[in-house]
Protein backbone atom coordinates (compact mmCIF):
# COMPACT_ATOMS: atom_id res chain seq x y z
CA UNK A 1 0.00 0.00 0.00
CA UNK A 2 2.70 2.58 0.94
CA UNK A 3 4.31 2.02 -2.42
CA UNK A 4 0.95 2.84 -4.41
CA UNK A 5 1.01 5.76 -2.30
CA UNK A 6 4.19 6.59 -2.98
CA UNK A 7 5.87 6.62 0.43
CA UNK A 8 8.59 5.20 1.92
CA UNK A 9 7.88 5.09 5.66
CA UNK A 10 10.07 3.53 8.48
CA UNK A 11 10.53 0.23 10.06
CA UNK A 12 8.77 1.97 12.89
CA UNK A 13 6.05 4.03 11.03
CA UNK A 14 5.09 0.48 8.85
CA UNK A 15 4.79 -1.58 11.98
CA UNK A 16 2.57 1.39 13.92
CA UNK A 17 0.23 2.53 10.60
CA UNK A 18 -0.61 -1.59 10.45
CA UNK A 19 -2.00 -1.26 13.60
CA UNK A 20 -3.57 1.76 13.02
CA UNK A 21 -5.45 0.71 10.00
CA UNK A 22 -6.17 -2.36 11.05
CA UNK A 23 -8.31 -1.00 14.21
CA UNK A 24 -9.94 1.53 11.82
CA UNK A 25 -10.77 -0.79 9.15
CA UNK A 26 -12.54 -2.98 11.53
CA UNK A 27 -14.45 0.00 13.02
CA UNK A 28 -15.27 0.88 9.07
CA UNK A 29 -16.49 -3.43 8.50
CA UNK A 30 -19.71 -1.79 10.50
CA UNK A 31 -20.93 -0.03 7.59
CA UNK A 32 -21.45 -4.20 6.35
CA UNK A 33 -23.98 -4.29 8.86
CA UNK A 34 -26.35 -2.49 6.76
CA UNK A 35 -27.94 -3.57 3.48
CA UNK A 36 -27.34 -1.54 0.49
CA UNK A 37 -27.85 -3.69 -2.60
CA UNK A 38 -30.31 -1.40 -3.79
CA UNK A 39 -29.45 1.94 -2.80
CA UNK A 40 -27.74 3.76 -5.07
CA UNK A 41 -24.27 5.68 -4.51
CA UNK A 42 -24.25 9.22 -4.12
CA UNK A 43 -21.55 11.00 -6.93
CA UNK A 44 -22.75 14.56 -6.00
CA UNK A 45 -24.08 15.57 -3.17
CA UNK A 46 -26.36 18.69 -4.47
CA UNK A 47 -27.80 16.90 -7.47
CA UNK A 48 -28.71 13.61 -5.88
CA UNK A 49 -30.44 15.22 -2.57
CA UNK A 50 -33.95 16.05 -2.46
CA UNK A 51 -34.16 15.45 -6.67
CA UNK A 52 -37.34 16.12 -8.01
CA UNK A 53 -38.33 18.48 -3.80
CA UNK A 54 -39.11 21.72 -4.50
CA UNK A 55 -35.43 23.19 -3.64
CA UNK A 56 -33.80 21.00 -5.98
CA UNK A 57 -33.36 21.62 -10.07
CA UNK A 58 -30.92 23.29 -12.04
CA UNK A 59 -29.78 25.24 -9.56
CA UNK A 60 -27.96 22.11 -8.02
CA UNK A 61 -26.24 20.92 -11.17
CA UNK A 62 -22.53 21.38 -11.33
CA UNK A 63 -22.37 24.20 -13.91
CA UNK A 64 -20.08 23.71 -17.43
CA UNK A 65 -18.00 26.50 -18.71
CA UNK A 66 -17.54 27.81 -22.18
CA UNK A 67 -14.77 25.79 -23.95
CA UNK A 68 -12.75 29.00 -24.65
CA UNK A 69 -9.34 30.35 -24.40
CA UNK A 70 -8.64 32.66 -21.11
CA UNK A 71 -5.19 33.85 -20.23
CA UNK A 72 -3.02 31.47 -17.87
CA UNK A 73 -0.73 31.56 -14.79
CA UNK A 74 2.44 32.98 -17.05
CA UNK A 75 5.49 30.93 -17.30
CA UNK A 76 7.54 32.48 -14.58
CA UNK A 77 4.78 32.39 -12.15
CA UNK A 78 4.51 28.93 -12.39
CA UNK A 79 8.02 28.23 -12.47
CA UNK A 80 8.71 30.35 -8.83
CA UNK A 81 7.95 27.63 -6.48
CA UNK A 82 9.75 25.09 -8.39
CA UNK A 83 12.53 23.37 -5.88
CA UNK A 84 14.59 22.81 -9.50
CA UNK A 85 14.03 24.80 -12.93
CA UNK A 86 16.14 25.57 -15.73
CA UNK A 87 14.16 28.83 -16.30
CA UNK A 88 11.98 27.41 -19.35
CA UNK A 89 11.25 23.91 -17.62
CA UNK A 90 10.90 22.23 -14.00
CA UNK A 91 14.16 19.93 -13.66
CA UNK A 92 13.73 16.20 -11.97
CA UNK A 93 16.25 13.58 -11.78
CA UNK A 94 16.88 11.36 -14.21
CA UNK A 95 13.50 9.38 -15.43
CA UNK A 96 15.44 6.14 -17.21
CA UNK A 97 16.75 4.74 -14.16
CA UNK A 98 19.34 2.02 -14.01
CA UNK B 1 -8.85 51.62 22.85
CA UNK B 2 -10.25 48.05 24.09
CA UNK B 3 -9.51 45.97 20.49
CA UNK B 4 -10.76 43.01 22.60
CA UNK B 5 -14.79 43.72 21.94
CA UNK B 6 -15.00 45.08 18.76
CA UNK B 7 -16.74 43.12 16.43
CA UNK B 8 -17.53 42.95 12.54
CA UNK B 9 -20.22 45.34 12.69
CA UNK B 10 -19.09 47.34 16.02
CA UNK B 11 -15.59 47.64 13.65
CA UNK B 12 -17.33 49.10 10.41
CA UNK B 13 -19.39 51.30 12.33
CA UNK B 14 -16.14 52.82 14.06
CA UNK B 15 -14.21 53.20 11.18
CA UNK B 16 -16.89 54.73 9.06
CA UNK B 17 -17.86 57.35 11.96
CA UNK B 18 -13.99 57.72 12.54
CA UNK B 19 -13.71 56.85 16.27
CA UNK B 20 -10.43 55.85 14.72
CA UNK B 21 -8.61 55.23 11.87
CA UNK B 22 -7.71 51.79 10.34
CA UNK B 23 -3.94 52.32 10.41
CA UNK B 24 -3.73 52.67 14.38
CA UNK B 25 -6.35 49.69 14.51
CA UNK B 26 -4.05 47.13 12.44
CA UNK B 27 -0.98 48.63 14.61
CA UNK B 28 -2.91 47.66 17.53
CA UNK B 29 -4.00 44.06 16.35
CA UNK B 30 -0.09 43.50 15.66
CA UNK B 31 0.91 44.55 19.05
CA UNK B 32 -1.92 42.73 20.78
CA UNK B 33 -0.52 39.54 18.59
CA UNK B 34 2.44 39.63 19.66
CA UNK B 35 2.66 40.26 22.99
CA UNK B 36 -0.10 37.18 23.35
CA UNK B 37 -0.27 34.66 20.11
CA UNK B 38 3.72 33.21 21.19
CA UNK B 39 1.42 31.65 24.30
CA UNK B 40 -1.27 30.44 21.87
CA UNK B 41 0.57 29.92 18.60
CA UNK B 42 -2.62 30.67 16.82
CA UNK B 43 -0.52 32.56 13.74
CA UNK B 44 1.90 31.09 11.48
CA UNK B 45 2.50 33.77 9.26
CA UNK B 46 1.76 37.62 9.45
CA UNK B 47 1.46 40.01 6.40
CA UNK B 48 1.74 43.50 8.47
CA UNK B 49 3.30 45.36 5.41
CA UNK B 50 0.11 44.01 3.25
CA UNK B 51 -2.26 45.04 6.06
CA UNK B 52 -0.72 48.47 7.07
CA UNK B 53 -0.84 49.05 2.81
CA UNK B 54 -4.72 47.85 3.03
CA UNK B 55 -5.02 50.14 6.07
CA UNK B 56 -3.59 53.55 4.66
CA UNK B 57 -5.97 52.74 1.80
CA UNK B 58 -8.75 52.95 3.59
CA UNK B 59 -7.88 55.69 5.44
CA UNK B 60 -7.34 57.69 2.58
CA UNK B 61 -11.03 56.74 1.10
CA UNK B 62 -12.38 57.97 4.71
CA UNK B 63 -10.31 61.08 4.49
CA UNK B 64 -11.28 61.99 1.05
CA UNK B 65 -14.78 61.71 2.17
CA UNK B 66 -15.17 58.93 -0.26
CA UNK B 67 -17.46 55.97 -0.27
CA UNK B 68 -16.35 53.36 2.17
CA UNK B 69 -16.03 49.55 1.12
CA UNK B 70 -18.98 47.29 3.36
CA UNK B 71 -16.25 45.97 5.52
CA UNK B 72 -13.72 48.92 5.37
CA UNK B 73 -10.89 48.48 8.03
CA UNK B 74 -12.20 45.40 9.71
CA UNK B 75 -8.80 42.82 10.72
CA UNK B 76 -9.49 39.09 10.01
CA UNK B 77 -7.69 36.32 9.84
CA UNK B 78 -6.97 33.05 7.41
CA UNK B 79 -6.73 29.43 7.83
CA UNK B 80 -3.36 28.57 6.17
CA UNK B 81 -5.56 26.01 4.00
CA UNK B 82 -6.47 29.00 2.00
CA UNK B 83 -3.82 30.61 -0.65
CA UNK B 84 -2.51 33.93 -0.51
CA UNK B 85 -1.00 35.24 -3.34
CA UNK B 86 2.52 36.49 -2.79
CA UNK B 87 2.26 35.23 0.95
CA UNK B 88 3.36 32.12 2.55
CA UNK B 89 0.15 29.37 2.16
CA UNK B 90 1.64 26.20 4.12
CA UNK B 91 -1.84 24.42 5.06
CA UNK B 92 -0.08 23.13 8.17
CA UNK B 93 2.84 20.94 6.35
CA UNK B 94 5.89 21.11 5.99
CA UNK B 95 5.87 19.87 2.47
CA UNK B 96 4.59 23.40 1.84
CA UNK B 97 6.83 25.48 4.37
CA UNK B 98 8.21 27.88 1.28
CA UNK B 99 4.97 27.52 -0.94
CA UNK B 100 4.11 31.35 -1.98
CA UNK B 101 0.95 31.09 -4.00
CA UNK B 102 1.03 33.05 -7.65
CA UNK B 103 -3.03 33.74 -7.08
CA UNK B 104 -5.81 34.48 -4.03
CA UNK B 105 -8.37 32.17 -3.02
CA UNK B 106 -12.00 33.79 -3.84
CA UNK B 107 -12.85 34.32 -0.18
CA UNK B 108 -10.07 35.58 0.78
CA UNK B 109 -10.20 38.02 -2.52
CA UNK B 110 -13.83 38.63 -1.30
CA UNK B 111 -13.45 39.39 1.73
CA UNK B 112 -10.37 42.04 0.82
CA UNK B 113 -12.50 43.58 -2.07
CA UNK B 114 -15.59 44.61 0.73
CA UNK B 115 -12.46 45.83 2.25
CA UNK B 116 -11.38 43.68 5.15
CA UNK B 117 -7.87 43.54 6.40
CA UNK B 118 -5.83 40.09 6.40
CA UNK B 119 -3.38 40.15 9.39
CA UNK B 120 -1.78 36.36 8.87
CA UNK B 121 -2.54 33.36 8.73
CA UNK B 122 -3.59 30.61 11.17
CA UNK B 123 -2.07 27.52 12.43
CA UNK B 124 -4.24 24.32 11.88
CA UNK B 125 -3.75 20.77 11.58
CA UNK B 126 -1.59 19.41 8.59
CA UNK B 127 -3.79 19.73 5.40
CA UNK B 128 -7.29 20.38 7.73
CA UNK B 129 -6.91 16.76 9.16
CA UNK B 130 -7.38 16.43 12.63
CA UNK B 131 -9.58 17.39 15.45
CA UNK B 132 -7.14 19.09 17.92
CA UNK B 133 -4.84 21.56 16.15
CA UNK B 134 -2.06 18.60 17.52
CA UNK B 135 -0.77 17.52 13.58
CA UNK B 136 0.59 21.00 13.22
CA UNK B 137 4.28 20.85 11.50
CA UNK B 138 4.40 24.03 12.91
CA UNK B 139 3.39 23.14 16.58
CA UNK B 140 -0.36 22.97 18.67
CA UNK B 141 -2.15 25.63 18.51
CA UNK B 142 -3.41 26.12 22.74
CA UNK B 143 -6.94 26.95 23.84
CA UNK B 144 -7.22 30.36 24.59
CA UNK B 145 -9.33 29.74 27.46
CA UNK B 146 -6.86 26.88 29.12
CA UNK B 147 -3.89 26.62 27.92
CA UNK B 148 -3.37 22.99 28.93
CA UNK B 149 -6.01 21.96 26.24
CA UNK B 150 -6.56 21.74 22.87
CA UNK B 151 -8.46 24.26 20.67
CA UNK B 152 -9.97 22.02 18.63
CA UNK B 153 -9.44 21.59 14.84
CA UNK B 154 -8.47 21.09 11.98
CA UNK B 155 -9.54 25.04 12.15
CA UNK B 156 -7.80 25.59 15.80
CA UNK B 157 -5.83 28.74 15.12
CA UNK B 158 -8.53 30.34 13.33
CA UNK B 159 -10.89 29.40 16.57
CA UNK B 160 -8.31 30.41 19.10
CA UNK B 161 -7.29 33.74 17.27
CA UNK B 162 -11.02 35.26 17.60
CA UNK B 163 -11.46 33.27 20.96
CA UNK B 164 -8.05 35.67 21.68
CA UNK B 165 -9.30 38.61 20.49
CA UNK B 166 -5.80 38.69 17.93
CA UNK B 167 -8.65 38.18 15.21
CA UNK B 168 -12.10 40.26 14.63
CA UNK B 169 -13.09 37.30 12.61
CA UNK B 170 -11.16 34.29 10.94
CA UNK B 171 -12.19 32.59 7.40
CA UNK B 172 -11.88 28.54 8.31
CA UNK B 173 -12.46 25.12 6.65
CA UNK B 174 -14.92 22.33 7.45
CA UNK B 175 -14.49 18.49 5.96
CA UNK B 176 -15.69 16.90 9.04
CA UNK B 177 -16.19 19.47 11.66
CA UNK B 178 -12.83 21.60 11.32
CA UNK B 179 -15.20 24.97 11.85
CA UNK B 180 -17.80 24.07 14.44
CA UNK B 181 -15.67 21.97 16.08
CA UNK B 182 -12.89 24.46 17.17
CA UNK B 183 -15.50 27.20 17.80
CA UNK B 184 -17.75 24.88 20.55
CA UNK B 185 -14.34 24.28 21.86
CA UNK B 186 -13.32 27.78 21.83
CA UNK B 187 -16.35 29.72 22.59
CA UNK B 188 -16.99 31.17 19.41
CA UNK B 189 -19.15 30.65 16.54
CA UNK B 190 -18.57 28.82 13.69
CA UNK B 191 -20.65 28.63 10.44
CA UNK B 192 -20.15 25.82 8.10
CA UNK B 193 -22.34 26.79 4.85
CA UNK B 194 -24.22 24.39 1.79
CA UNK B 195 -21.85 23.11 0.15
CA UNK B 196 -21.61 24.97 -2.89
CA UNK B 197 -22.10 27.99 -1.05
CA UNK B 198 -19.17 29.66 -1.03
CA UNK B 199 -16.09 29.05 -4.11
CA UNK B 200 -13.57 26.73 -3.02
CA UNK B 201 -11.02 28.07 -5.41
CA UNK B 202 -8.11 28.17 -3.70
CA UNK B 203 -8.82 26.19 -0.58
CA UNK B 204 -6.32 23.68 -0.76
CA UNK B 205 -7.76 20.61 -1.28
CA UNK B 206 -8.24 17.93 1.50
CA UNK B 207 -11.55 15.54 0.25
CA UNK B 208 -13.42 18.04 -2.45
CA UNK B 209 -17.05 16.69 -2.01
CA UNK B 210 -16.78 17.55 1.87
CA UNK B 211 -14.39 20.58 1.92
CA UNK B 212 -16.34 24.08 2.99
CA UNK B 213 -15.15 27.25 3.55
CA UNK B 214 -17.43 29.20 6.66
CA UNK B 215 -16.48 32.35 9.20
CA UNK B 216 -15.57 32.15 12.63
CA UNK B 217 -16.94 34.88 14.40
CA UNK B 218 -17.49 36.10 18.15
CA UNK B 219 -21.74 36.94 17.31
CA UNK B 220 -23.79 35.26 14.98
CA UNK B 221 -24.50 38.41 13.08
CA UNK B 222 -20.87 38.80 12.63
CA UNK B 223 -20.88 35.14 11.30
CA UNK B 224 -23.77 36.16 8.87
CA UNK B 225 -22.28 39.55 8.04
CA UNK B 226 -19.23 37.77 6.72
CA UNK B 227 -21.01 34.87 4.45
CA UNK B 228 -22.85 37.55 3.06
CA UNK B 229 -19.62 39.15 1.53
CA UNK B 230 -18.14 35.27 0.84
CA UNK B 231 -20.62 33.45 -0.61
CA UNK B 232 -22.26 33.20 -4.34
CA UNK B 233 -21.18 31.77 -7.77
CA UNK B 234 -17.48 31.91 -8.65
CA UNK B 235 -16.81 31.04 -11.92
CA UNK B 236 -13.62 29.69 -10.89
CA UNK B 237 -15.36 26.05 -8.97
CA UNK B 238 -17.88 24.00 -10.78
CA UNK B 239 -19.21 23.20 -7.86
CA UNK B 240 -20.08 26.98 -6.40
CA UNK B 241 -23.53 26.93 -6.96
CA UNK B 242 -25.70 30.00 -8.76
CA UNK B 243 -28.18 30.19 -6.32
CA UNK B 244 -29.11 33.91 -4.47
CA UNK B 245 -27.05 35.21 -1.87
CA UNK B 246 -29.85 36.52 0.70
CA UNK B 247 -29.46 39.66 3.13
CA UNK B 248 -28.30 37.86 6.10
CA UNK B 249 -28.01 40.36 8.25
CA UNK B 250 -31.67 40.77 7.87
CA UNK B 251 -32.74 37.23 8.28
CA UNK B 252 -31.66 36.86 11.85
CA UNK B 253 -33.63 39.93 12.98
CA UNK B 254 -37.08 37.83 11.94
CA UNK B 255 -39.00 36.34 14.71
CA UNK B 256 -38.00 31.94 15.61
CA UNK B 257 -41.75 31.76 16.74
CA UNK B 258 -43.22 28.86 14.88
CA UNK B 259 -40.07 27.63 13.86
CA UNK B 260 -40.01 23.87 14.17
CA UNK B 261 -36.86 22.41 15.53
CA UNK B 262 -35.41 18.49 15.27
CA UNK B 263 -34.13 17.01 18.17
CA UNK B 264 -32.84 14.04 17.12
CA UNK B 265 -32.24 11.16 20.16
CA UNK B 266 -29.23 9.42 18.37
CA UNK B 267 -27.06 12.68 19.40
CA UNK B 268 -28.07 12.20 22.99
CA UNK B 269 -27.09 8.76 23.79
CA UNK B 270 -24.06 7.03 25.12
CA UNK B 271 -20.81 9.27 25.33
CA UNK B 272 -22.36 12.71 25.35
CA UNK B 273 -20.80 14.77 28.90
CA UNK B 274 -23.41 15.42 31.41
CA UNK B 275 -22.79 18.87 31.40
CA UNK B 276 -22.77 19.11 27.47
CA UNK B 277 -26.08 17.99 27.58
CA UNK B 278 -27.52 19.72 30.57
CA UNK B 279 -26.40 23.48 28.57
CA UNK B 280 -27.74 22.03 25.40
CA UNK B 281 -31.12 20.93 27.05
CA UNK B 282 -30.97 24.53 28.17
CA UNK B 283 -30.30 25.79 24.83
CA UNK B 284 -33.26 23.89 23.08
CA UNK B 285 -35.54 25.15 26.44
CA UNK B 286 -35.00 28.65 25.73
CA UNK B 287 -36.10 28.56 22.17
CA UNK B 288 -39.33 26.41 23.04
CA UNK B 289 -40.04 29.40 25.35
CA UNK B 290 -38.92 31.91 22.07
CA UNK B 291 -41.98 29.68 20.44
CA UNK B 292 -40.47 27.02 18.61
CA UNK B 293 -41.88 23.81 18.53
CA UNK B 294 -39.41 21.02 19.51
CA UNK B 295 -39.94 17.67 17.87
CA UNK B 296 -38.72 14.69 18.30
CA UNK B 297 -36.67 13.27 15.35
CA UNK B 298 -34.72 10.32 14.24
CA UNK B 299 -31.49 10.15 12.14
CA UNK B 300 -30.86 6.12 12.18
CA UNK B 301 -28.21 5.92 10.44
CA UNK B 302 -26.21 7.78 12.69
CA UNK B 303 -23.47 5.70 14.04
CA UNK B 304 -22.28 4.71 10.15
CA UNK B 305 -21.59 8.02 10.16
CA UNK B 306 -17.65 8.45 11.12
CA UNK B 307 -16.91 5.27 9.08
CA UNK B 308 -18.72 6.43 5.78
CA UNK B 309 -16.63 9.86 6.16
CA UNK B 310 -13.10 7.96 6.75
CA UNK B 311 -13.35 6.11 3.79
CA UNK B 312 -14.45 8.80 1.03
CA UNK B 313 -12.33 11.61 2.79
CA UNK B 314 -9.02 9.57 2.98
CA UNK B 315 -10.08 8.02 -0.26
CA UNK B 316 -10.56 11.82 -2.16
CA UNK B 317 -7.30 13.02 0.05
CA UNK B 318 -4.98 10.34 -1.28
CA UNK B 319 -5.76 11.42 -4.93
CA UNK B 320 -5.62 14.78 -3.87
CA UNK B 321 -2.07 14.84 -2.27
CA UNK B 322 -0.62 12.77 -4.76
CA UNK B 323 -0.49 16.48 -6.53
CA UNK B 324 2.58 16.67 -4.13
CA UNK B 325 5.48 15.18 -5.59
CA UNK B 326 8.21 17.40 -5.41
CA UNK B 327 8.24 18.78 -8.72
CA UNK B 328 6.29 21.79 -9.49
CA UNK B 329 5.99 23.43 -5.94
CA UNK B 330 6.55 21.97 -2.85
CA UNK B 331 9.48 20.60 -0.87
CA UNK B 332 11.91 18.32 -2.89
CA UNK B 333 14.05 15.68 -0.16
CA UNK B 334 17.78 16.66 -1.44
CA UNK B 335 18.77 12.88 -0.71
CA UNK B 336 16.90 11.18 -3.89
CA UNK B 337 19.29 10.15 -6.75
CA UNK B 338 16.35 8.64 -8.97
CA UNK B 339 12.66 10.19 -9.91
CA UNK B 340 10.47 7.22 -8.08
CA UNK B 341 13.00 8.02 -4.60
CA UNK B 342 12.16 12.11 -5.12
CA UNK B 343 8.37 11.75 -5.20
CA UNK B 344 8.87 8.84 -2.47
CA UNK B 345 11.40 10.56 -0.04
CA UNK B 346 9.72 13.98 -0.88
CA UNK B 347 6.52 12.72 0.41
CA UNK B 348 8.08 10.95 3.07
CA UNK B 349 9.99 13.55 4.54
CA UNK B 350 7.52 16.16 3.67
CA UNK B 351 4.31 14.63 5.10
CA UNK B 352 3.49 14.34 8.69
CA UNK B 353 1.68 11.14 10.41
CA UNK B 354 -1.45 11.61 10.53
CA UNK B 355 -1.33 12.98 7.03
CA UNK B 356 0.81 9.70 5.68
CA UNK B 357 -1.72 7.35 7.80
CA UNK B 358 -4.98 8.64 5.67
CA UNK B 359 -3.67 8.56 2.40
CA UNK B 360 -2.44 4.67 3.25
CA UNK B 361 -6.39 3.94 3.92
CA UNK B 362 -7.38 6.10 1.24
CA UNK B 363 -4.72 4.56 -0.95
CA UNK B 364 -6.53 1.14 0.41
CA UNK B 365 -10.36 2.10 0.26
CA UNK B 366 -9.66 2.83 -3.81
CA UNK B 367 -7.33 0.04 -4.48
CA UNK B 368 -8.51 -2.43 -7.20
CA UNK B 369 -10.51 -5.17 -5.56
CA UNK B 370 -11.92 -3.17 -2.11
CA UNK B 371 -12.89 -0.78 -4.28
CA UNK B 372 -16.68 -2.07 -3.78
CA UNK B 373 -16.14 -3.30 -0.40
CA UNK B 374 -14.99 0.48 0.97
CA UNK B 375 -15.51 3.11 -1.45
CA UNK B 376 -18.66 2.10 -3.06
CA UNK B 377 -20.35 0.92 -0.03
CA UNK B 378 -19.63 3.85 1.81
CA UNK B 379 -21.29 6.16 -1.01
CA UNK B 380 -24.55 4.33 -1.29
CA UNK B 381 -24.41 4.10 3.25
CA UNK B 382 -24.03 8.15 2.28
CA UNK B 383 -26.94 8.10 0.33
CA UNK B 384 -29.00 6.56 3.64
CA UNK B 385 -27.18 9.64 5.19
CA UNK B 386 -28.74 12.11 2.98
CA UNK B 387 -32.62 10.51 3.36
CA UNK B 388 -31.86 10.34 7.11
CA UNK B 389 -32.19 14.29 7.02
CA UNK B 390 -34.67 14.67 3.78
CA UNK B 391 -36.91 12.63 5.95
CA UNK B 392 -36.18 14.79 9.20
CA UNK B 393 -36.56 18.37 6.82
CA UNK B 394 -39.97 16.90 6.38
CA UNK B 395 -40.96 17.41 9.64
CA UNK B 396 -38.29 20.16 11.19
CA UNK B 397 -37.21 23.83 9.75
CA UNK B 398 -34.11 22.82 11.68
CA UNK B 399 -32.35 20.67 13.79
CA UNK B 400 -30.35 20.66 17.15
CA UNK B 401 -27.67 18.77 18.75
CA UNK B 402 -25.03 19.53 20.89
CA UNK B 403 -21.70 20.47 18.83
CA UNK B 404 -18.62 18.12 20.53
CA UNK B 405 -19.78 15.26 23.12
CA UNK B 406 -17.13 16.68 25.91
CA UNK B 407 -15.52 20.00 26.00
CA UNK B 408 -12.54 20.70 25.38
CA UNK B 409 -9.82 18.02 25.79
CA UNK B 410 -5.99 17.96 27.14
CA UNK B 411 -3.24 18.41 25.02
CA UNK B 412 -2.24 15.05 24.07
CA UNK B 413 -4.89 13.14 25.47
CA UNK B 414 -6.17 11.38 22.07
CA UNK B 415 -2.72 12.03 20.21
CA UNK B 416 -1.95 8.43 20.12
CA UNK B 417 -5.29 6.97 19.44
CA UNK B 418 -6.79 8.21 16.00
CA UNK B 419 -9.80 5.89 16.52
CA UNK B 420 -10.37 7.99 19.59
CA UNK B 421 -9.90 11.51 17.91
CA UNK B 422 -11.93 10.57 15.07
CA UNK B 423 -14.98 10.12 17.29
CA UNK B 424 -14.60 14.04 18.85
CA UNK B 425 -15.82 14.76 15.14
CA UNK B 426 -19.31 12.49 15.35
CA UNK B 427 -21.84 14.80 15.75
CA UNK B 428 -20.36 17.51 12.98
CA UNK B 429 -19.21 14.70 10.39
CA UNK B 430 -22.49 14.18 8.67
CA UNK B 431 -23.18 17.86 7.91
CA UNK B 432 -20.56 17.61 5.41
CA UNK B 433 -21.43 14.27 4.36
CA UNK B 434 -24.95 15.55 3.16
CA UNK B 435 -24.03 19.07 2.09
CA UNK B 436 -26.13 21.04 4.57
CA UNK B 437 -25.16 23.95 6.24
CA UNK B 438 -24.31 23.80 10.05
CA UNK B 439 -23.38 25.91 12.89
CA UNK B 440 -21.90 25.79 16.16
CA UNK B 441 -22.92 29.07 18.76
CA UNK B 442 -21.98 29.19 22.67
CA UNK B 443 -24.86 27.78 24.72
CA UNK B 444 -23.21 27.71 27.85
CA UNK B 445 -19.98 26.62 29.95
CA UNK B 446 -18.56 23.60 32.40
CA UNK B 447 -17.95 24.09 35.77
CA UNK B 448 -14.35 24.35 34.86
CA UNK B 449 -15.38 27.41 32.05
CA UNK B 450 -14.67 25.26 29.39
CA UNK B 451 -17.25 26.79 26.75
CA UNK B 452 -19.95 24.54 25.11
CA UNK B 453 -21.35 24.77 21.48
CA UNK B 454 -24.63 23.93 20.76
CA UNK B 455 -25.07 22.66 16.42
CA UNK B 456 -27.82 24.03 14.39
CA UNK B 457 -28.04 22.33 11.21
CA UNK B 458 -30.34 23.07 8.01
CA UNK B 459 -31.72 22.97 5.21
CA UNK B 460 -29.13 22.99 1.59
CA UNK B 461 -29.13 26.60 0.88
CA UNK B 462 -30.92 27.65 4.09
CA UNK B 463 -28.19 29.79 6.00
CA UNK B 464 -30.86 31.80 6.83
CA UNK B 465 -32.64 30.01 9.45
CA UNK B 466 -29.77 28.50 11.39
CA UNK B 467 -28.51 31.91 11.55
CA UNK B 468 -31.46 33.42 12.78
CA UNK B 469 -32.04 30.40 15.60
CA UNK B 470 -28.12 31.31 16.54
CA UNK B 471 -28.97 34.77 17.18
CA UNK B 472 -32.18 34.19 18.97
CA UNK B 473 -29.69 31.33 20.96
CA UNK B 474 -26.97 34.18 21.83
CA UNK B 475 -29.96 36.98 23.10
CA UNK B 476 -31.61 34.60 25.08
CA UNK B 477 -28.22 33.89 26.65
CA UNK B 478 -27.42 37.45 26.97
CA UNK B 479 -30.84 38.28 28.30
CA UNK B 480 -30.53 35.53 30.90
CA UNK B 481 -26.74 36.94 32.31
Amino acid sequence: MADLANLELTAEERARFVKDLNSILEYIGRLNELKTDDVPPMTQVLSSYGAGSEAAGDKFAYSQRDDTLRPCLPHEEALKNAPDSDGSFFKVPKVIEK
Amino acid sequence: MNIEVLTVESTRTAIREKQFTAGRLVEDFYNKIKAEDPAIHAYLTLCEDRAMQRARRIDDLAGKGDPLPPLAGVPVAIKDVMVTKGLRSTAGSKILENFVPPYDCTAVGRLETAGAIVLGKTNCDEFAMGSSNENSAYGAVRNPRDHSRVPGGSSGGSAAAVAAGTAIAALGSDTGGSIRQPAAFCGVVGLMPTYGRVSRYGLIAFASSLDHIGPLTKTVKDAAIVLRYIAGRDPRDSTSADVPVPDYEQEIEKPVKGLRLGVPKEYFGEGLDAEVRAAVETAIQQLAEDGCEIVPVSLPHTPYAIPTYYVIATAEASSNLARYDGVRYGYRSPRAKTLSEMYRKSRDEGFGAEVKRRIMLGTYALSSGYYDAYYLKAQKVRTLLARDFEQAFSQVDAIVTPTTPTAAFKLGEKADDPLAMYLADIYTVVADLVGIPGISVPCGQTKSGLPIGLQILGKHFDEGTILRLGHAVEHGRALAS
